[in-house]
């Protein structure tokens, strides 16, 4: 072993920008709570298990990764079959593997390792990459995807997509290409709405004309653009959200955090959180564009992008510019399974800067 | 090839370059992405702000559920078996009372409040929002809704609720059957839809409650109101009101259950009747039973610890309790034998009194020691000769034993509409191997052939196999709720023949001197086909020659009672099924009860 390399391979921008953001989920998840104990104590387990699990993480060498991805893409795209056979017998959407002692959600794993494997395709070619092989990384996303839209669950299919997706376009897919998918989207779109669950079609209406449907599906957005504005420049202080705490807010701790959050501290503190996502989508490009090879480069390159998409439709949802999609809010939305998949993200993220340490110390 | 060159063209450098453009318009992107997150929160929170401070603190529109009201449960004939009665209940909103235990304390003086209520409320406080109500006591009596209102100015943010409640009338007589509501627990908001239960207090926690909870609960309804700063409604803007639960109407007989109660008496033990045709379940009764009014506002420890032990009220015996069959399990084995060949109408057996396979020492007794001297398979089932059902058993094997029995649906729940039921056991060589890990034993199969041994069956079980022998072979899923008959399961073809000569036997036991039930079925005013059973409790040694007669044992090692039957034999309205614990002998403890069942039924019921 490299006698330079430090016992724990950390990444010391990461790390305070990683924890800020999970403590201050434990502080809107007692809010949201009203106080309650329970959920914090629940929420500060999940924490735990996701740092040790983003620790262990970035002890790994990133050609591990690259090497274990295929077979970590053939296990989720089981366990995702898996799940789509149960749910047709059981009847229903099913979207969880019972373990037993916890549930567990294999859309989640599908997160990371779908860019894993493109990245680990397109690496041993030459980029850009060729027709056919934009078609192969093609349908390493889409197989993946297409059945998590079947469970039926858009936000995360999302999630994958772009997920792989970044790797794509990170590899230098061309901008002709781009341009003529994006055309082809955009006419394949009324087709893609036959095929949208009622709720699904719903939701995206609402957002168009959210006041005509005050009492349904409408009023998930209404509370939160009423919670988010008034909380004005300062917000009105932690523990002191009206909306929140008088049950207007739906899902408070969960996917609608943000409500909480900008409710509670104003405008300033919207930025304040916005700036420290900043911080870590630059820091992950710094890492990303000092990786030692392709994988790394193009793995890590959409880890972050990933984490943006999680926020930007997050926060945007919340204040009304996109549709309702069940996408938390990274690292701080109460909830399992995100909060490990997103650790373990960024401990892929650390291991990949360790890499380099390793090299040129 | 071609891959390899291009493998070999790979330039790390370029790569490297290529990929920090793309990295570039990346970040421009996510750049352009946040800018447009803070303009619009900027628009909202800053720009906007004063309106949706408006919007939150003086009028906020506040969207109430309305709880559906629950459906009505009847008997058959439209008798009220679980309705709605309007109770006061005292709640509080714990966000406006200024000191919750020093309320709760006061209003102690006011109205009773025990111990169990008081913890009651303080979990429903700590569970729920602060400006969400909680019960301090439901059913609150007349004196003490006046009580409470006269001080009603001491009490702030405590107020009298009217609600309704479940109430079921009949009280133990149907508590197996329809279960009862309570309220809603931790581990039920894990199994609904909780949308559906915001504002409901109870939800079905047994039986016909349970089963049919979608049906009977209804659609939750919205109230929009305008609310102020501290959420009190100020005036109702608009209301999508609660689509009410669906009354169900039962198939049973509130008559006929009460009946068949009574008939039990004080013993411990089961009755269910179902009408053959149908599947309709028309009386299931289970006793001891347990008032499920109890249950409703929530019971105290003491008194579920009492229903518990005390002779184990609350264990449904009619679908959990499994006994093992006995003699009542001759006619369908004797169905078996003729099918198979196995048995023929005249062949005739000689009935020494034990039986003995070959070459073994072991000898199996007949019920009657000196033994019935010859007799064909009517008269095996008549007098319920153990030795010819040891022949016959023996010559069957098991495997056609089990195959043939589980046809009838023995061995296997029935698929009633309530919730619970027990499986019952049909044994057979590939079961003992996987469940004991031990061969079959030949004598095993001996007392297979009288219903000893493993085989285990639910009252229900055997009043649903009974219906298959009424019917000359139809197997139907059992159904408590009215018109929800489903197409038969099964359709055993058994030759008519064969049907006829096992129905006719089964006639010859109650209505033939000598038949074991001829004492309770003689004087029938229709023909009536039965079997009497008798279920070893304590396994007395068969060839213990210190016979202890049934009334000198103890009772709880007495054996208990069964007996199946139907009627009228020609054209069966009813099957029935009994069995009375410790009773005894089927044919004094049991047959009675069956006989003033159907009796009843036939008299009043429709034809």
């Amino acid at each position: 072993m490299n006698p330079l390399r430090p016992l724990l391979a950390l990444d010391w921008v990461l790390l305070p920008c990683v924890l800020g953001l999970a403590a201050l989920g434990l502080f809107m998840a007692y809010s949201a709570g009203n106080g309650s104990i329970a959920n914090l104590q629940s929420q500060g387990v999940r924490v735990a298990v996701a740092l040790a699990g983003m620790f262990v993480v970035a002890q790994l060498p990133p050609q591990l990764l690259a090497r274990s991805a295929p077979a970590l893409y053939g296990l989720g795209l089981l366990m995702l079959c898996w799940v789509a056979l149960a749910g047709a017998i059981g009847g229903g959407a099913q979207r969880w593997i019972d373990l037993g002692f916890m549930r567990f959600q294999p859309s989640e794993l599908v997160k990371l390792t779908v860019p894993m494997m493109v990245a680990r395709y397109l690496s041993s070619k030459l980029l850009p990459p060729t027709r056919r092989q934009i078609i192969v990384a093609g349908l390493i996303i889409l197989l993946p995807a297409g059945l998590i839209v079947q469970q039926p669950d858009l936000g995360t299919a999302l999630l994958v997509g772009a997920a792989g997706a970044a790797v794509l376009f990170l590899a230098g897919l061309g901008f002709r290409f781009i341009g003529l998918s994006l055309l082809t989207g955009l006419c394949a779109a009324p087709v893609a709405w036959q095929f949208l669950h009622d709720y699904q079609r719903r939701r995206i209406l609402t957002l168009l004309n959210p006041e005509q449907d005050p009492m349904g599906a409408g009023y998930h957005v209404i509370q939160a653009k009423i919670a988010v504005g008034s909380g004005g420049p300062f917000g009105k202080g932690w523990m002191q959200g009206t909306q929140a705490h008088l049950d207007f807010i739906p899902e408070s701790s969960t996917d609608f955090i943000f409500a909480v959050f900008a409710e509670e501290f104003g405008f300033v503190g919207a930025m304040a959180l916005l700036l420290l996502y900043a911080v870590i989508l630059l820091r992950g490009f710094a890492i990303a564009a000092g990786g030692q090879d392709t994988f790394s480069r193009l793995f890590s390159g959409s880890l972050v992008l990933t984490f943006f998409v999680y926020l930007f439709v997050n926060i945007g949802m919340v204040i009304g510019i996109l549709p309702v999609v069940g996408v938390p809010l990274p690292l701080v939305s109460f909830g399992g399974t995100s909060m490990v998949t997103l650790m373990l993200g960024m401990g892929m993220l650390m291991a990949i800067r360790n890499d380099r340490r390793l090299w040129s110390g | 090839m071609a891959t390899l060159a291009r493998e070999a063209l790979k330039d790390a450098d370029a790569e490297r370059v290529l990929f920090r453009g793309r990295a570039r318009w990346m970040i421009v992107l996510m750049g352009l992405c946040i800018g447009l997150l803070a303009v619009r929160l900027h628009q909202l929170q800053v720009v906007d702000h004063e309106r949706y401070q408006t919007a939150s603190n003086q009028n906020r529109i506040d969207i109430e559920p309305v709880p559906p009201v629950r459906g009505l449960i009847s008997d058959r004939n439209g008798v009220l078996l679980a309705e709605n009665r309007a109770a006061f209940s005292l709640q509080l909103i714990p966000e406006r009372v200024p000191d919750v235990e020093a309320t709760l304390l006061e209003l102690s003086r006011v109205v009773a409040l025990d111990e169990d209520d008081l913890n009651a409320v303080r979990e429903q406080i700590r569970r729920q929002r602060r400006f969400e109500r909680a019960v301090v006591r439901s059913y609150l009596s007349d004196q003490e809704a006046a009580a409470f209102a006269a001080q009603r100015h001491r009490f702030p943010g405590v107020d009298l609720y009217g609600e309704l409640v479940r109430h079921y009338p009949f009280r133990e007589a149907f508590g197996h059957v329809i279960g009862y509501v309570g309220r809603i627990s931790q581990k039920d908001l894990e199994r609904i839809d909780r949308d559906q239960y915001r504002g409901s207090l109870y939800i079905g926690k047994a039986g016909v409650e349970r089963t049919y909870e979608s049906v009977l609960h209804g659609q939750v309804g919205l109230q929009q109101s305008e609310v102020d700063a501290h959420g009190r409604s100020l005036r109702i803007l608009d209301r999508d009101p609660p689509t009410p639960g669906r009354s169900l109407r039962l198939s049973l007989d509130a008559d006929l259950q009460l009946l068949a109660d009574a008939a039990l008496g004080a013993n411990r033990g089961a009755v269910v009747a179902i009408d053959p045709r149908d599947g309709a379940v028309l009386a299931l009764v289970s006793k001891p039973a347990f008032d499920p009014n109890l249950f409703v506002t929530g019971i105290d420890q003491a008194s579920y610890d009492a229903l518990n032990s005390r002779g184990r009220a609350l264990f449904n015996r009619a679908l959990q309790g499994q006994y093992p069959p006995g003699s009542t399990l001759k006619p369908f084995i004797a169905i078996a034998g003729l099918h198979d060949q196995r048995a023929a109408p005249q062949h005739r057996v000689y009935c020494n009194g034990a039986f003995q396979l070959p070459g073994r020492e072991r000898k199996y007794r007949c019920w009657k020691r000196q033994g019935h001297g010859h007799l064909n398979l009517a008269d095996a089932i008549k007098h319920s000769c153990d030795i010819y059902f040891y022949h016959l058993a023996v010559d069957l094997g098991i495997q056609r034993l089990h195959d043939h029995l589980v046809a009838f649906g023995l061995g296997a729940p029935t698929g009633i509409d309530l919730p619970g039921e027990g499986a019952g056991l049909v044994p057979s060589a590939d079961w003992k191997r996987a469940a004991r890990g031990v061969a079959w034993y030949p004598g095993e199969t001996v007392i297979a052939g009288i219903g000893q041994g493993y085989h285990l069956t639910t009252p229900l079980q055997l009043a649903v196999a009974t219906a298959v022998l009424a019917t000359r072979g139809t197997l139907r899923v059992p159904t408590v709720v009215d018109g929800q008959a489903l197409p038969p399961l099964r359709i055993l073809n058994r030759g008519e023949l064969h049907w006829a000569q096992v129905i006719g036997a089964m006639e010859a036991v109650m209505q033939s001197p000598g038949g074991t039930a001829y004492a309770t079925g003689q004087d029938a005013p229709y023909r009536f086909a039965g079997k009497t059973g008798t279920a070893q409790v304590y396994g007395l040694a068969q060839d213990d020659d210190a016979a202890v007669s049934a009334h000198e044992q103890p009772e709880a090692l007495r054996d208990h009672a069964l007996f199946i039957g139907f009627a009228p034999a020609d054209d069966p309205r009813i099957a029935i099924a009994v069995v009375v614990e410790n009773g005894g002998s089927g044919s004094r403890a049991a047959a009675p009860v069956a006989r003033t069942v159907i009796d009843r039924w036939l008299e009043v019921g429709p034809s």
